[in-house]
C-alpha cells in the first residue's frame, strides 16, 4: 500500500516534469522570444541584445530550462515580461480568486450532483428522473458562454439581483467579490452538476441491477438500508474519478467563464498573457494547471484506493 | 383443489403459476408455464433441468421475487399461507432471509464487495434473529465454522474478493442459515465446490433439515447432489414440469425421455462408458409449438407429439410424467454408448516434466541480489511426469491443489521456479511463452474453463479461427475459409457458424469453437482447464465425446484438469492426484480408481456422489481445506485418515511402485 502510494507520487512528479519540458519546448518553438515581444518594433540591434543579456536569454536552452525549472521547484516562477513583476505574486491572487470560484461551485455542485444522481437512479423513468436527466443534458450541451449570457440576461439585466460583470480588482479582499462572484459560480455549478450527476445515475442504476443488490433484497434487508449499505458505497466509487476531473477542470482556470464575467482568475490571466505575448507568465500558468491536474487525479486515485477494498488489499484468489 | 385448501395444508405452494416477459410483438412470452407444486415442512424437493429451463426463476418466484422484466401472467406462490406476490414490502422483508432464505447461484457476485464477510452475516442476524447485538460476532464465527471454513474469525474480517469461489459459496450458505430459516431455497449451491466440501455441506444441510424440520428446494443440474438431499424430484424442461416423482422413481428409472437423456449424459464413477450426449438444445421462450416442448430432441417422438401438448399424468413407474409415450421411454438407454477402452499407446514421449516447481511469489530485487529467491515455498513442487504421445493425463485434486498452476506453467504463462519441461525430441521448452518459437507455440494449445471469457466477443467465429491458421500456417483466402469450415465440421458445427459472433452461440457451442481454435494449430498437446465445468451435463457429454473423437483422429495428447472425478475417469489414460501442489499418486486410470490407492485418493473418491438415492458418500471428519502446505513431511499429513505417526509430519513420503507404472507416495506399507 505504502509502496503503491510512493510509486504513484513518483509517477506524478515525473508527469509534471515531462509536462514542464513540453511547455518549455513549446514556448521555445514559438517565433521570437520575450524580448522581441516586449520591445515590439524596437526589437533590434543593441536594445534587443541588452534585453536578452538582462533576461539571460542568450544562454543555451538547456541552461535556461534548468534555471526555470529549478526556480519553479523553489516556488519562484520568474518575472513577467510586462512590468517586470514577480509572477508568483501575480499568480497568487489569481489562484486565490479561481479557488473561490471553484470551491463555490464544488460546495454546491458536488452534493447536489450526488443527491440528484441517486434520486434520478432510484426513481428511474419516473417524472423526477425525466426532469433531472433532461435538464442535465441541456446543461451539458449548451455551451457555457451561452448559459452564462442567458443567466446574465435574466438575473442581472431583467431582475437586477446580481451584477453581471466582475469589476473587483484581482488583489482585492475576497469579501469584495460578493455578490459579483455568484453568477459565475452558478454557471459552473450548472455544468459540473450535470456531468457528475449523469455518472452517478448510471453507476447507481448498474449497481441496483447487481446480484448483490438482489441478494440483499432476498435477505430481507429494508429498502433504504440496501440503498445506503449495499448500493451507494459501491456505486459512488467510480464517480470519484469523474469528480476529480471536474475539480481539476475548475481549478485549471475556467477560461471561458472568467472571460465572459471579466473575472480576475487564473484562466483569464492566461488568456491575457497569451495576447500580450508575456511568455514567462504563460509558461508559469501552464505549469500550474498541469500540476493541479496531476495532484487532483492522484488524490482521486488514493481516495478510490482507500474506499475500495478490492484495490486496498492484496488479491488472494488464485487458480 | 381450491386455493384456500392449499394454504391450509401446504407449506410452500406454487399454484398454476406462469411467468413471462413482454416480447417484441407486445404479447407475453412465458418463461414458466402453469407450474403447480407443493413442499411440506421437513420435505426436500429437487428441481432439475438444463440452464434456461426456468428452475431458478421458479425458486425466486417462491420468494415473491421476479427478475427485472418478468411478470406474473397467472397463478400464485405462497409460503405458509402467505401469498407472496401480493404481500407488502414490509411483510416480505420480515419473511425473506428469515423464515424463508435463499442460497444464490454465483455467490461471488451476490456478496456486497464493500462489506466485510462478518458484517454481511451479522446483518442477517440483526434483521432476523433475536440474538442481542453482543452475541452476533460469536454466532458469525459459529456459522462460518459450521460451513467448514478454515479459520472462521479471520474469514469474517475479510472482504468477499479475498476469498476463493468455494469459500464465497460457503459464506453464502452461512448467511442463509443465519436467519434459522424454516424453508431454504438453494440455487445450485454446491456447483464449483470441491467434491469433499460439497459432500460435507450436503450432509450439513441434510442434518439441519432433519433436526429442524426445515423444508428445502434444491435447484441443481447435479443429479448426484439431488439424490443425496431430496425426497422428491421435479424435472423441468422449457418452463414446465415434465416429470415429478420420488427421488427413487425419477433417478432409477426416469419416466420421461428428457430425464432419461439427462441421466445418461452424466458420467458416473463405476461406468466406463462415454456418457451419451443429449443432442439439440431446448426451445427458446416463446418458441414452443403446440406439441410437446421436447419433441425436437426426443428419440421416440411420433407425429402426435408435435400436434398435441401432453398432460402431466401418472406414468408406469408411479411418477407423474408429461409424455405421450410414457410406456415406451425405457427404450431409451441409460448407459453410455461407447466403451472407453484401454488404449495401446506408443512409447514415444510427447512431453517430459522433470522435477517441476512453480511459485506465485515473485522474488523482489533485494531477494534476487541476496540469493534468497529460492527459499519461497513453492505452490507446486517435485512434479515429474512423462506424457506419452496421444496420451490423456487427468489431473485431479481439490482447489488449491495446483492443477491449473501446472497448466499455466506448461502454457508458458508462469515460469517454473526450477525443473524443466522437454518436448518430444528432448529439447527443453522455454519457460516463458514469449521465448517460444512459433512451432513450439503451435505444439501446445490451451482451452479455458469459460468460453465467454476466452473468446473475443467482437470477433466472428471466422476471425477467431483465422488467427491460428494465419499465424502458424500462413493460410489466406479460399484455403483459409475451407480449413475454418472443416474445423467447424470437426467440432460438429456447420460452416454457417463462421459469420456469427460468440454471443449468438450457446455455451456448449462456444466451447466447441474454443476446441476448434485449439485444434486449428494442429497441436501435439492440448491443455484443458476445467473445460466442461461451466457447461450443462448434457452439453458436457457432447464435449467429452468430441474430445474423444478428436484425439482418435489427430493423435493428440491431453492434459485434462477437472475437479469432477467421474469426468476425468471418462477420458484419461492416466491420472495424477495432486494435493497442495505435490503428487500423491499417479498411474493408469483403472488402478488409481481401483482398490489400491493413496489415502487422499480414497477420500476424494469417497466423497463423489452418485445419482442414486440409496448411495451415501464415505466422508472423513477432518476434511477442512487447508490454505498452505505443511512445512515438512507428507503434504496430506493433517487430513490423512490413515496417518501412521510422526514420520508423516517429518519425512517426505517415499514412492511405492506398483505394476504398470502405478506409483503412490505414502509412508504406509500395507497396500
Amino acid at each position: 500500500m505504502l509502496a503503491m502510494l510512493l510509486r504513484r507520487l513518483g509517477l506524478g512528479a515525473i508527469t509534471v516534469w515531462l509536462v514542464s519540458i513540453i511547455i518549455f519546448v513549446g514556448v521555445e518553438m514559438l517565433p521570437g522570444d520575450t524580448c522581441t515581444a516586449f520591445l515590439e518594433r524596437e526589437a533590434q540591434g543593441k536594445l534587443l541584445e541588452n534585453c536578452r543579456e538582462d533576461l539571460g536569454l542568450n544562454r543555451s536552452a538547456l541552461v535556461r530550462y534548468a534555471d526555470w525549472a529549478g526556480s519553479a521547484v523553489r516556488g519562484d516562477l520568474g518575472v513577467s515580461a510586462n512590468g517586470q513583476k514577480q509572477i508568483s505574486e501575480l499568480v497568487g491572487y489569481r489562484l486565490r480568486n479561481t479557488l473561490l470560484l471553484a470551491s463555490g461551485a464544488m460546495l454546491v455542485g458536488i452534493p447536489l450532483a450526488l443527491f440528484l444522481g441517486v434520486v434520478a437512479a432510484l426513481w428511474r423513468d419516473k417524472l423526477v428522473d425525466i426532469v433531472v436527466s433532461t435538464t442535465a443534458i441541456f446543461a451539458m450541451t449548451i455551451p457555457e458562454f451561452v448559459s452564462a449570457t442567458l443567466l446574465i440576461l435574466v438575473f442581472s439585466v431583467w431582475l437586477g439581483w446580481v451584477p453581471g460583470i466582475v469589476l473587483t480588482s484581482a488583489d482585492a479582499p475576497l469579501i469584495e467579490f460578493f455578490p459579483e462572484v455568484l453568477l459565475p459560480i452558478a454557471v459552473l455549478t450548472l455544468v459540473m452538476t450535470a456531468h457528475i450527476l449523469r455518472t452517478v445515475r448510471s453507476s447507481v442504476i448498474e449497481t441496483l441491477a447487481s446480484d448483490y443488490a438482489q441478494m440483499a433484497t432476498l435477505k430481507g434487508v429494508p429498502y433504504w438500508q440496501i440503498v445506503f449499505r449495499h448500493i451507494l458505497p459501491n456505486a459512488l466509487l467510480p464517480t470519484i474519478n469523474v469528480v476529480a476531473l471536474t475539480i481539476a477542470w475548475l481549478l485549471g482556470g475556467v477560461v471561458v467563464i472568467e472571460t465572459v464575467f471579466n473575472y480576475p482568475g487564473l484562466g483569464r490571466m492566461m488568456i491575457d498573457s497569451i495576447s500580450d505575448r508575456d511568455l514567462p507568465v504563460t509558461q508559469a500558468i501552464a505549469l500550474i494547471i498541469a500540476s493541479v491536474y496531476v495532484v487532483v487525479n492522484l488524490a482521486a486515485d488514493i481516495l478510490t484506493m482507500l474506499a475500495n477494498p478490492r484495490l486496498r488489499t492484496v488479491h488472494m484468489r488464485k487458480g | 383443489m381450491t386455493s384456500a385448501e392449499t394454504t391450509e395444508r401446504d407449506f410452500l405452494a406454487i399454484n398454476d403459476l406462469s411467468i413471462g416477459f413482454r416480447g417484441r410483438a407486445g404479447t407475453m412470452v412465458p418463461v414458466l408455464r402453469n407450474i403447480s407444486l407443493t413442499v411440506q415442512k421437513g420435505e426436500s424437493i429437487g428441481l432439475v433441468g438444463e440452464s434456461g429451463s426456468g428452475k431458478s426463476t421458479l425458486a425466486l418466484a417462491m420468494m415473491g421475487y421476479l427478475k427485472t422484466g418478468l411478470k406474473v401472467i397467472e397463478g400464485s406462490a405462497s409460503f405458509d399461507g402467505i401469498e407472496m406476490f401480493t404481500q407488502a414490502r414490509k411483510s416480505l422483508e420480515t419473511i425473506r432471509g428469515g423464515r424463508l432464505a435463499l442460497i444464490p447461484q454465483n455467490s461471488g457476485q451476490s456478496l456486497t464487495p464493500t462489506l466485510r464477510i462478518g458484517a454481511q452475516i451479522a446483518e442477517a442476524l440483526r434483521l432476523h434473529s433475536s440474538l442481542p447485538e453482543t452475541a452476533h460476532s460469536a454466532r458469525v464465527t459459529e456459522l462460518l465454522s459450521q460451513v467448514r471454513l478454515p479459520d472462521p474469525s479471520t474469514i469474517s474480517e475479510r472482504y468477499p474478493h479475498e476469498l476463493s469461489g468455494g469459500q464465497q459459496q460457503r459464506v453464502a450458505i452461512a448467511m442463509a442459515l443465519a436467519g434459522e430459516p424454516e424453508a431454504l431455497l438453494l440455487d445450485e449451491p454446491t456447483t464449483g465446490l470441491d467434491v469433499t466440501t460439497q459432500a460435507h455441506i450436503l450432509e450439513l444441510l441434510r442434518d439441519l433439515a432433519r433436526e429442524t424440520g426445515m423444508a428445502m428446494v434444491y435447484v441443481s443440474h447435479d443429479l448426484g447432489a439431488i439424490a443425496r438431499v431430496c425426497d422428491r424430484v421435479i424435472v423441468m424442461y422449457a418452463g414446465e414440469v415434465v416429470l415429478e416423482g420420488s427421488a427413487k422413481q425419477v433417478l432409477r428409472d426416469p419416466g420421461h425421455p428428457y430425464a432419461r437423456g439427462l441421466l445418461a449424459s452424466i458420467p458416473q464413477l463405476k461406468d466406463t462408458h462415454l456418457p451419451r450426449a443429449l443432442d439439440g438444445r431446448p426451445p427458446a421462450p416463446g418458441q414452443v409449438g403446440n406439441g410437446c416442448a421436447f419433441v425436437d430432441r426426443c428419440v421416440i417422438a411420433t407425429e402426435n407429439c408435435s400436434a398435441a401438448r401432453p398432460e402431466l399424468t401418472q406414468g408406469p413407474s408411479g411418477a407423474k410424467t408429461r409424455c405421450h409415450h410414457a410406456e415406451r421411454v425405457n427404450e431409451i438407454p441409460l448407459i453410455g454408448h461407447r466403451e472407453v477402452s484401454q488404449r495401446n499407446l506408443p512409447e514415444t514421449i510427447s512431453l517430459n516434466l522433470d522435477d517441476l516447481a512453480i511459485s506465485y511469489a515473485r522474488p523482489n530485487l533485494f531477494e534476487k541480489l541476496t540469493g534468497r529467491e529460492n527459499q519461497a515455498t513453492a505452490t507446486v513442487d517435485a512434479i515429474t511426469i512423462a506424457l506419452r504421445k496421444g496420451e490423456t493425463l487427468g489431473l485431479v485434486g481439490e482447489s488449491g491443489s495446483g492443477k491449473s498452476t501446472i497448466l499455466k506453467s506448461l502454457a508458458g504463462l508462469l515460469p517454473p521456479l526450477h525443473g524443466s519441461v522437454d518436448v518430444a525430441d528432448g529439447t527443453p521448452l522455454p519457460a516463458r511463452v514469449e521465448d517460444r518459437s512459433a512451432s513450439q507455440l503451435r505444439q501446445i494449445q490451451m482451452i479455458f474453463q469459460n468460453p465467454d471469457e476466452s473468446l473475443n466477443p467482437r470477433q466472428t467465429i471466422a476471425q477467431i479461427l483465422a488467427q491460428p491458421l494465419k499465424l502458424y500456417f500462413g493460410l489466406s483466402g479460399e484455403a483459409l475459409n475451407e480449413r475454418s469450415a472443416q474445423l467447424l465440421e470437426q467440432v460438429r458445427l456447420g460452416a454457417h457458424y463462421l459469420d456469427r459472433l460468440p454471443s449468438q452461440l450457446s455455451g456448449g457451442e462456444k466451447q466447441r469453437v474454443a476446441v476448434a481454435r485449439a485444434f486449428a494449430a494442429e497441436p501435439d498437446l492440448v491443455l484443458c482447464d476445467e473445460i466442461t465445468s461451466a457447461l450443462d451435463v448434457s452439453v458436457q457429454a457432447a464435449v467429452l465425446e468430441l474430445l474423444d473423437d478428436l484425439r482418435r483422429e489427430n493423435d493428440t495428447s491431453y492434459v485434462f484438469v477437472s475437479h469432477d472425478l467421474a469426468v476425468v475417469r471418462v477420458l484419461s489414460d492416466r491420472v495424477a492426484v495432486l494435493y497442495q501442489g505435490r503428487l500423491c499418486e499417479i498411474g493408469p486410470t483403472k488402478d488409481v480408481y481401483g482398490e489400491t490407492s493413496h489415502p487422499y485418493t480414497e477420500v476424494l473418491l469417497g466423497a463423489v456422489l452418485e445419482p442414486d438415492p440409496d448411495f451415501s458418500p464415505t466422508l472423513s471428519a477432518n476434511d477442512a481445506v487447508e490454505l498452505s502446505p505443511p512445512k515438512a513431511g507428507c503434504p496430506f499429513q493433517r487430513r490423512c485418515p490413515k496417518r501412521i505417526g510422526d514420520v508423516c509430519d517429518t519425512v517426505i513420503p517415499p514412492r511405492r511402485d506398483f505394476a504398470d507404472g502405478h506409483t503412490i507416495w505414502c509412508h504406509r506399507e500395507d497396500f
